[in-house]
């Protein structure tokens, strides 16, 4: 089950005027629902309800519907990701070489469970498919830098960066 | 551009610039080479390149993959052919004073082999001795974002050949004839895929592509997109014109960013050269492309979820018949194959099929693309004719395993797939040898295990992967996979009976003949092929409660030599549980009292071991 947030929503009227610009856009696209829902989560970083009801509204489907879909795909999230996304690669290549490790050392000094995110929203820990670099594994990214060949001892150094 | 003789002119143009006598540094822009900073590489190579005043002299070119990930960032300078791996951005004052300016290699980046004898070229290494390239022709050779560099390697003259000289009939008789079969997992012949959906009647048809490569532990088609993308478009529009469709859907993981922007740029760029759009070198024939992202759901592998997923709904497979190519996509007769199967094709229109045929196995012709990964030397991405052994892609090309350590499984197919025991290793690899000793072919995974490897964890792995995977639509699947993780982790847990282990090959076969979809079908493949070749293991956990490999955790127990441990009591302080006291035996020749592990409040964390600094503590 995807974890739903009880962080209240604080969207801007920006961000709606270009959700409603983005959704006028792909309302008469055949197939334009996940597009739509791909785009609104690059707005907000994740789907609040308050933003799959307009989603649902613009596009002429039922809320149920949207819900539907935002919890069948795994990238999609409804819950917010914190200023640095941890991203462990659970994909075989690095789990054969120990990244459940990894993830387990992030999951005990974050005090967070995959999907989850600190209460100061600085940090979001998830559990991700193999992100295509087995070269280095095992591997995980935080935001855009990628960490190849680590173990779990690293870990602790590493959210150090983050913390300085 | 609108005509053949236009396509021409820029090949030979491009082509006179390749042959030109200038240095050419080719550096990879791959993920694996992108992750350790190779377009750092790029951008200081063309810093010193002006500082130095070479332009005009020497041409930096980012490629796609090279295929050797483990020694990654690549940089390969032509003519020559000079290989050089594992390069950083302080390398390169090296490459351009020694190498460009000097004219002699850079002796320290250079490739040695385990003999250590030193390798100039990549070509001349074991690890592309036994390769053939040909979904990968032109990966780590062309720039994937120019596409004059893609025509003058003769790109886009097969789909010129098809729109001028060839009817749609012309086109699948020579897919059938190359006996070219889909590269996505299956094996289903591409040709009669074709014919199927070129016999369906309809004016509106799709094309689509499916490189939502879910497959953990496999990058071979997120490779062709990243290096070589308009080989995929060429495809697709030839596949469109044998069909008789004009819309093409390419569906790509969004986790491959990379890949996702060169796509688009391609599109982009063949429609401004007009081999994509209305009226494709003034035949009449016009086809367009779009790119929809996937989201994050194996299960859209499946070629109807897939369909399913384009129409921005819930991706969940549907029953079969009716086929896609009688009603797919929004309902109208459809193909979709895979990256790497589209890779093949216009080598094959432009080579004839007898030259596809005539490599290869009786069933399976061309080619095969891997990704090797997990404990092996050479991880990278690998082509070798169908017909070569799994012991000469993990030794010869592989390098064999790391630390010396013993090869176990290799494991092919991801989570559809079987493990493959050391006994098999000479089995030529095809299609159906493969299903013959309990794996599969898939997408082309291959991830190797070495002795600290636990086959049941493994399975498991597997299986919590398809067990979160599955889309719930069907019951066998939903509920009987779920079942049979709980089985399999009673097994890890030490809990399990032998009366367990036939509950779970009877469940595995309710499974796979009752699921809806190939997810399903080949779900239970992991637990049985581990039960088949490795059940000293299972018995071990379930009569032993051993695991022999160490790796599951409720049934390891850590222990300490008592005559190895100096008494420092490190472990102790390193223990989250206090499960560590002092004893009161002193070993010979040790001033302070040995350490005990207490295994009722031992919870198997691993930390004393990692602190310990004399090896006194070990896993039994």
């Amino acid at each position: 089950m995807k974890k739903v947030t009880n962080i209240p929503f604080d969207g801007t009227p920006e961000q709606e005027a270009q959700l409603r610009e983005v959704l006028s856009k792909l309302k008469s696209v055949p197939g334009g629902l996940m597009p739509a829902m791909q785009q609104a989560q690059e707005i907000y970083g994740y789907l609040p309800k308050e933003v799959q009801v307009i989603i649902a509204e613009e596009m002429g489907v039922s809320l149920s519907e949207v819900y539907g879909i935002a919890t069948f795909y795994a990238q999609f999230a409804l819950s917010p990701k914190g200023e640095y996304k941890v991203a462990v690669c659970l994909g075989t290549a690095c789990y054969v070489k120990g990244s459940g490790e990894i993830f387990d050392e992030f999951s005990k000094l974050l005090g967070i469970e995959n999907g989850g995110v600190t209460p100061d929203k600085r940090f979001s820990l998830d559990a991700t498919r193999c992100i295509g670099c087995c070269g280095l594994a095992p591997v995980l990214t935080i935001n855009d830098e990628v960490y190849g060949k680590i173990t779990a001892k690293d870990v602790a150094g590493i959210l150090a960066k983050y913390n300085a | 551009m609108k005509t053949v003789a236009e396509l021409n002119a820029i090949k030979q143009k491009r082509g006179e610039l390749f042959g030109a006598s200038m240095h050419h540094i080719l550096v990879c822009g791959g993920t694996g080479c992108t992750s350790s900073k190779s377009m750092n590489i790029i951008k200081e190579l063309n810093a010193q390149i002006e500082a130095k005043h070479l332009e005009g002299k020497v041409r930096v070119v980012m490629t796609g993959c090279f295929g050797l990930c483990a020694k990654g960032p690549i940089v390969v300078v032509y003519p020559e052919g000079t290989f050089y791996h594992s390069i950083s951005v302080d390398d390169v004052t090296d490459i351009i004073d020694t190498h460009i300016i000097g004219g002699t290699p850079v002796e320290r980046l250079l490739h040695k082999e385990e003999t250590g004898e030193t390798v100039m070229k990549l070509d001349d290494t074991k690890f592309m001795n036994k390769q053939k390239r040909l979904a990968l022709h032109n990966c780590g050779v062309i720039n994937p974002e120019c596409i004059d560099e893609y025509i003058a390697r003769d790109g886009y003259q097969a789909l010129a050949k098809v729109v001028t000289e060839m009817t749609p009939q012309d086109v699948i008789d020579v897919v059938l004839a190359s006996g070219l079969r889909g590269r996505g997992g299956a094996g289903f012949p591409t040709g009669r895929k074709w014919a199927f959906a070129k016999a369906s009647k309809g004016d509106v048809k799709y094309v689509c592509c499916n490189a939502d490569e879910g497959d953990p532990g496999a990058f071979m088609d997120r490779s062709v997109l990243e290096g070589d993308p308009h080989v995929v478009i060429e495809a697709m529009a030839i596949a469109a014109y044998a069909i008789g469709s004009n819309q093409g859907f390419v569906y790509i993981r969004a986790e491959y960013p990379i890949a996702v922007q060169r796509l688009q740029k391609a599109i982009d760029d063949a429609k401004a050269n007009g081999v994509l759009g209305d009226n494709i070198f003034g035949s009449g024939f016009s086809f367009n492309l779009e790119i929809r992202l996937g989201a994050g759901a194996f299960v859209c592998g499946e070629e109807t979820a897939l369909m399913t997923s384009i129409e921005g709904k819930r991706g969940e497979p549907r029953p079969r018949p009716p086929f896609p190519a009688i009603k797919g996509l929004f309902g109208k007769p459809t193909i979709l194959n895979n990256v790497e199967t589209y890779a093949n094709i216009p080598a094959i229109i432009r080579n004839g099929a007898e030259w596809f045929s005539s490599m290869g196995t009786e069933k399976s012709k061309g080619t095969k693309v891997f990704a090797l990964g997990g404990k092996i030397v050479n991880t990278g991405l690998v082509e070798v004719p169908m017909g070569t052994t799994l012991r000469e892609i993990v030794f010869d090309i592989g390098g064999g395993i790391p630390n010396g350590k013993k090869f176990k499984a290799a494991q092919t197919g991801g989570p559809s797939g079987g493990c493959i025991p050391e006994s098999h290793l000479d089995v030529p690899i095809d299609y159906d040898n493969l299903i013959a000793i309990g794996s599969m072919m898939g997408s082309g995974g291959l991830i190797v295990m070495d002795e600290d490897n636990c086959m049941v964890d493994i399975a498991k792995f597997f299986l919590e992967f398809t067990v979160d995977e599955s889309c719930g639509k069907c019951t066998p699947c939903r509920i009987g996979n779920k079942r049979l993780l709980e089985l399999l982790t009673k097994v890890t847990e030490g809990t399990a009976t032998m009366e367990d282990i036939e509950r779970m090959e009877q469940l595995c076969q309710y499974i796979k003949n009752n699921s809806l979809c190939g997810l399903g079908q080949t779900a239970p493949n992991p637990v049985l092929s581990t039960l088949r070749y490795f059940r000293d293991e299972y018995i071990a956990h379930v009569r032993d409660k051993v695991c022999p490999a160490g790796v599951c955790k409720k049934l390891v127990r850590f222990e300490i030599d008592k005559d190895k441990c100096i008494g420092c009591g490190l472990c102790a302080r390193q223990c989250p549980a206090n499960a560590i006291e002092r004893t009161d035996y002193i070993a010979p020749g040790h001033k302070l009292a040995s350490m005990a592990i207490n295994n009722e409040k031992c919870v198997k964390c691993g930390a004393c071991m990692a602190a310990c600094k004399f090896n006194a503590i070990h896993k039994a």
